[in-house]
């Protein structure tokens, strides 16, 4: 458990810095196909975020909701990138042959960009969830609440 | 040309690692680490590999510096005054062999940029004339990343998520 920090300007930097890492990890994560990023960056810059909410607003406030419930996504980004996968498997194609699944008014290489996308997600979400889920763990509280 | 803008980098990035490891407190220590990360990052970036560069500023100097930070504020370093010992003299000579032997072996390998070099002669041709059309991607490295070699970054994910749930099953002692 973390107690927040004291210091009210880190916290107004905070406030003000946080939705502009968010919107660049998601930016990292979408733009992966288009220049250098892609989900494992996105996934760690998102991470970061919420390592951040939870440091600066301690575990006990409502401001880090979103770490809170991210806890409980372990494992999701491995189950949508394996479902990807194993959806390239049930329309007959090979693991992760991501042109096998027919899309309407999508051909081949459309249908693959897709599954590029879906698998970065993937990843992304895995990465970020990992990263806020070892932070968890390395945290634990003495009797004060603060972090020893 | 090149060498102009490698040399500073490398001389940093030496004097970053010698720091790292001289350092007697660990948490100089390990920001000192963070920064050798950023110059390494800089390093990829001047050789023209942004993916890599975006990848070990991110992961090396800021998440690793991070958890590192976590690590050592949980434990509580103590330090051995009997193990402030002098290197033996084999040891020291043993390395510096090793580290000449290296560099010997560092000259048979291929110039930076070789065209005719087995990594650049064989598949990558492929992967550059044929990424974009076949998967409407024009970011090569996450074509190869995410399309061709999928099922080694689906294993790479599995890995961290082992990390994670290792650490949780560890670690973890209070009701999240």
């Amino acid at each position: 458990m973390i107690a927040a920090h004291d210091s009210l300007i880190v916290h107004m930097i905070t406030r003000v810095l946080l939705p502009v890492i968010q919107l660049y990890g998601i930016y990292v994560l979408f733009f992966g196909q288009y220049g250098p990023g892609g989900g494992f960056v996105g996934g760690v810059i998102f991470g970061a975020s919420l390592i951040l909410t939870l440091l600066v607003f301690g575990a006990r406030s409502n401001e880090n909701y979103l770490a809170k419930r991210a806890l409980r996504a372990d494992g999701l980004g491995l189950i949508i990138y394996a479902g990807i996968g194993g959806l390239c498997m049930i329309f007959a194609g090979q693991f992760l042959n991501y042109s096998a699944v027919p899309l309407p008014g999508f051909d081949p290489p459309a249908t693959r960009s897709l599954g590029i996308l879906g698998t970065m997600i993937g990843v992304a979400v895995d990465i970020a969830v990992t990263s806020i889920s070892i932070v968890d763990s390395l945290s634990f509280a003495d009797e004060e609440g603060r972090l020893v | 040309m090149q060498i102009w803008g490698d040399l500073p980098l490398l001389i940093l990035l030496l004097v970053t690692a010698l720091g790292a490891v001289i350092v007697r407190d660990l948490i100089g220590a390990v920001l000192i680490l963070g920064s050798y990360s950023f110059f390494l990052a800089l390093c990829w970036a001047w050789m023209g590999s942004p993916d890599v560069a975006f990848t070990e500023a991110v992961v090396g100097s800021g998440m690793s510096t991070v958890l590192f930070l976590f690590a050592l504020f949980q434990t509580v370093p103590q330090e051995d005054p009997s193990s402030h010992r002098d290197t033996p003299w084999f040891v020291a000579l043993g390395l510096g062999v090793l580290g000449l032997l290296l560099l010997y072996g560092a000259i048979d390998l291929p110039r930076f940029g070789d065209i005719a070099a087995p990594a650049n002669a064989y598949l990558s041709p492929t992967y550059i004339q044929q990424s974009l059309e076949q998967m409407n991607t024009p970011n090569i490295v996450t074509a190869i990343l995410m399309d061709y070699r999928s099922l080694d970054t689906l294993i790479e994910t599995a890995v961290v998520f082992t990390a994670g749930v290792a650490c949780a099953l560890l670690l973890r002692r209070h009701d999240s």
